[in-house]
């Protein structure tokens, strides 16, 4: 309890020190949402000014982070100016659209990458290790929008999958399990690009890390009492291995939400990333701050999730820690 | 030429905080130890895993901080040496440890690793460099061929008098060898206890070798001085400590120690 | 000619001569074969172990002696492998076995325990179950007869306490009991034949002597028999009945230790007793 404090603390911190560098930052680039209207010769220098004034953008700096911070606090999130809205209200929709497609992603990638790593640390069959490696770098080399677009492609060429969106036109009137099956059938093609693009370094790193299990001398002593191999291999190499990857999990929820703004851009998913695409490129700033710190906040949660089960994982952690 | 101990601790204390569960009383690894080391000798410290061997050498080393107590090395108290003192006192105790593949660096060559101090140092130019470190390498018994292999490519019998030449590359006093035999076949382990006979005999060094083996340290120590949770609790020449062992955990020891039977043809041990 | 009988015949009755035992080795030669020309690992070993008896093998590192316990075992890491010889277990030929019968017969009647206790058990894992499931392995019951006995075995190898030690992982144990953990792991399922590579190698030497104690009253109580390699002349002294002393892959003595270590023929032997520390013991009467 006292380390999920700790942790938990720490990341506040982090929260904190993240939202002031992004506000900075976000500020210092030049121009902001008015600057497009400046461009526009029928409207006068004034109004442009007084706009300005209205939305508290010629404040200074400190004063408008505070506002800021407030806004945050009543859980407004900020004030989009393109949409004319608070930014929580556009936030938590997306913000579930990309969960959910992240979350998918995450849990096929590791249910893929176990196995694959495991058969590829264990096998004694050269060709299939080398061809594995090629395979895995293959897939590693070839860009990620490189990826997404094949898959676009794929759908629209065989119209098995739809190509693009989170849902069909007349969603709101199919039946429960039909909008359910509608929304998986959406779901398959970004999931799909995000395991690709992910999935090499992930069965690199389980391979490494159970290879490396695999010739520890309390592996040779479970062959020498007898065990069978796949006990030998899962009840013992595996865990022992689990270490590092345990810690990679956090890590390969960060790279994942990073790769899925890319794909839910190209593949047209209603998540964050569509989201932030436009913010940035209207200068919407307090859209774009909700929208990093959303990230952010996920990125922490995720490897608050992975020290947990690195405790409950490794029982010397636990001892050492105490 | 004073004969003073070489090094003299007093009532050196050390204690450790220990978290196992809930309870996080210190643990004393050291408990008052006091004992003096004469020059030119070799004084085996033997005790089993606990008893504080380690500890007490790395505070000798000037590696660790004691609670308590003093430690002398030629008559100057070791906690109240500044600077270049300080750098002196460091050159004149070495130690050799147990594994020499985790602590000589890996990357280095052998040659490489004894010329390390040196440079370091500055001891001389850069021919005289060379100079000595092949020197020290003849001196240890390495060839030309192992200065160019890196430790992995060394047997342990080699690393270890690769570590024995990098210690003597500064002109050490005092060499503490931390369970340095342990690991080595037994015929490994006489040929380097030969070697730092031979050594100390050319060098006129001093030796304070700790280790859990009371059978090997008979043979090459002169004096055995026993501890036991942190004390010292008899110390003797071999013979004496075998034929009337004094404290109950030093006739633990003599029991525990394995015999061979004696070589017919040979006047005694090695 | 057999090097190994010159040495023989002037010591123990020659090994054609007495009844076939537990293990037989003939001949046994093992090669690593990586790309060029075959590395010989053991080029000629012959022995024979009986029921009951302990006998160890004298050796410095590299010499072959693991490779000799591992190949009886069927262990060999891929690129080594057996070229020559027969293994035979209570009469039946084990190279050319198949896999799933080799394994059968580790742990169930031939057991081994290897040097280094710390790492022979899992990290994160409780021993108790480390212990338990080689019986699983190895015999068709409940769960809760796999722990019975499991139990069994921590208490008959001195560890005080088994049921709260059964919860304990290996981090939480000193090193003497976690030998005596992996001791309860190589006999809970009762083997006929105990192999041991160096076992008292990383242990202080109080720890060592009651580990050999161990070994010696198990051996006693349970009928079971030894294979112990080691370099420590003294620890061999201490358990085994019967000493060989292998040199670059070939035995080249045997004997009983008194023989071997006391008027070795080999040089080799002679060299590692010589080199052997022996303290001054106190005179005893003539």
């Amino acid at each position: 309890m006292l380390r999920l404090a700790r942790r938990a603390l720490h990341g506040l911190f982090v929260l904190f020190g993240v939202s002031v560098l992004s506000f900075v930052l976000v500020q210092l680039a030049p121009g902001d949402f008015f600057a497009e209207m400046r461009l526009d010769p029928r409207i006068s220098e004034a109004t442009v000014r007084a706009l300005r004034a209205r939305h508290g953008l010629d404040r200074p700096l400190p004063e408008r982070y505070a506002r800021w911070v407030a806004s945050l606090a009543r859980g407004e999130l900020g004030y989009s100016f393109a949409y004319g809205t608070p930014v929580a209200s556009l936030l938590w929709p997306r913000l579930r659209n990309t969960l959910l497609l992240t979350g998918t992603a995450t849990a096929a990638a590791w249910m893929i990458a176990v196995p694959i790593g495991v058969w590829w640390a264990s096998t004694r069959r050269v060709a299939a290790r080398r061809g594995l490696a090629v395979l895995m770098a293959t897939l590693l080399a070839i860009p990620d929008i490189l990826l997404a677009l094949a898959l676009l492609l794929v759908a629209v060429r065989t119209g098995w999958f739809p190509a693009g969106g989170m849902t069909s036109v007349g969603h709101e009137h199919m039946s429960r399990g039909a909008r359910l099956w509608d929304i998986v059938s959406h779901l398959v093609l970004p999931a799909t690009a995000l395991v690709l693009c992910v999935l090499p370094a992930l069965t690199r790193h389980v391979r490494a890390s159970v290879a490396s299990a695999l010739g520890a001398p309390f592996v040779q002593a479970a062959r020498g009492h007898g065990l069978p191999e796949w006990r030998v291999v899962f009840r013992h190499a595996l865990p022992a291995a689990a270490n590092p990857l345990v810690s990679l999990f956090g890590l390969s929820v960060a790279t994942l939400t990073s790769m899925s703004l890319l794909v839910e851009v190209v593949m047209s998913w209603p998540g964050l990333g569509p989201l932030l695409l436009e913010a940035i490129l209207a200068r919407d700033f307090y859209l774009v701050l909700g929208l990093v710190l959303a990230s952010t906040v996920l990125l922490l949660a995720a490897n608050i999730l992975a020290d947990l089960l690195l405790l409950a994982a490794d029982p010397r952690i636990r001892a050492e820690e105490t | 030429m004073s004969d003073e101990p070489l090094v003299t601790i007093r009532g050196l204390t050390k204690r450790y905080r220990r978290r196992a569960g809930a309870f996080s009383a210190p643990v004393e690894a050291l408990a008052g130890v006091s004992l003096t080391i004469e020059r030119g000798t070799v004084l085996a410290l033997v005790g089993q895993s606990g008893s504080g061997k380690s500890t007490l050498a790395r505070c000798l080393a000037g590696q660790e901080e004691p609670d308590a107590g003093e430690i002398r090395f030629r008559g100057e108290d070791v906690s109240s040496l500044r600077g270049a003192a300080r750098r002196a006192f460091r050159e004149s105790v070495q130690m050799i440890f147990q594994d020499s593949a985790v602590a000589l660096s890996p990357r280095l060559t052998a040659s490489e690793i004894v010329g390390e101090p040196l440079e370091i140092l500055g001891r001389g130019g850069r021919a005289e460099q060379r100079r000595r470190v092949f020197s020290l390498l003849e001196a240890v018994g390495l060839s030309s061929a192992e200065a160019d292999r890196r430790p992995l490519d060394l047997s342990g019998g080699q690393r270890q008098r690769l570590a024995i030449a990098r210690a003597l590359a500064v002109n050490p006093r005092l060499l503490i060898l931390d369970e340095a035999f342990a690991g080595l076949d037994a015929s490994i382990q006489a040929q380097v206890a030969a070697l730092l006979q031979d050594l100390r005999a050319r060098e006129g060094l001093t030796y304070l070798c700790i280790s859990h083996d009371l059978a090997l340290m008979s043979v090459f120590a002169d004096e055995i001085a026993i501890l036991f949770e942190g004390r010292i609790v008899e110390r003797a020449e071999a013979a004496r400590l075998f034929a009337a062992p004094g404290h109950s955990h030093t006739r633990a020891l003599v029991a525990a120690v394995l015999h061979a039977p004696p070589l017919a043809d040979a006047a005694g041990a090695t | 000619m057999n090097r190994n009988f010159e040495f023989r015949t002037a010591r123990a009755p020659p090994y054609h001569a007495r009844v076939p035992g537990l293990l037989e080795v003939t001949d046994l030669a093992v090669a690593y074969e990586t790309g060029g020309a075959p590395a010989p690992a053991i080029s000629e070993v012959t022995l024979g172990i009986e029921a009951g008896e302990a006998v160890g093998l004298l050796g410095e590192s590299g010499g072959g002696k693991s490779t000799l316990l591992l190949a009886v075992l069927g262990l060999l890491p891929p690129p080594a492998r057996v070229i020559r010889g027969s293994i035979r277990w209570r009469g039946r030929e084990l190279i050319g076995l198949p896999p799933s019968e080799r394994r059968r017969l580790r742990g169930a009647e031939i057991a081994i325990v290897f040097q280094d206790p710390a790492l022979a058990l899992n990290p994160v894992r409780r021993v108790g179950s480390q212990v338990a499931e080689v019986v699983r392995a190895h015999r068709a019951q409940s769960a809760a007869r796999c722990r019975a006995d499991a139990l069994a075995a921590l208490a008959e190898v001195g560890l005080p306490d088994p049921d709260r030690l059964y919860h304990a992982y290996p981090h939480e144990l000193s090193g003497g009991q976690r030998q005596r953990v992996v001791l309860a792991q190589a006999l809970c399922c009762r083997p006929a034949l105990l192999l041991a590579d160096e076992p008292t190698a990383s242990l202080d030497s109080t720890t060592q002597a009651e580990v050999l104690a161990l070994l010696s009253s198990l051996q006693s109580r349970l009928g079971l028999a030894v294979l112990m390699a080691s370099h420590d002349l003294g620890a061999l002294t201490a358990l085994a009945r019967r000493v060989l002393v292998m040199y670059a892959g070939a035995v080249v003595e045997e004997g009983t230790p008194a023989q071997v270590f006391g008027a070795p023929r080999h040089p080799h032997a002679r060299a590692l007793s010589r080199a052997y520390p022996r303290p001054a013991r106190p005179l005893r009467p003539a």
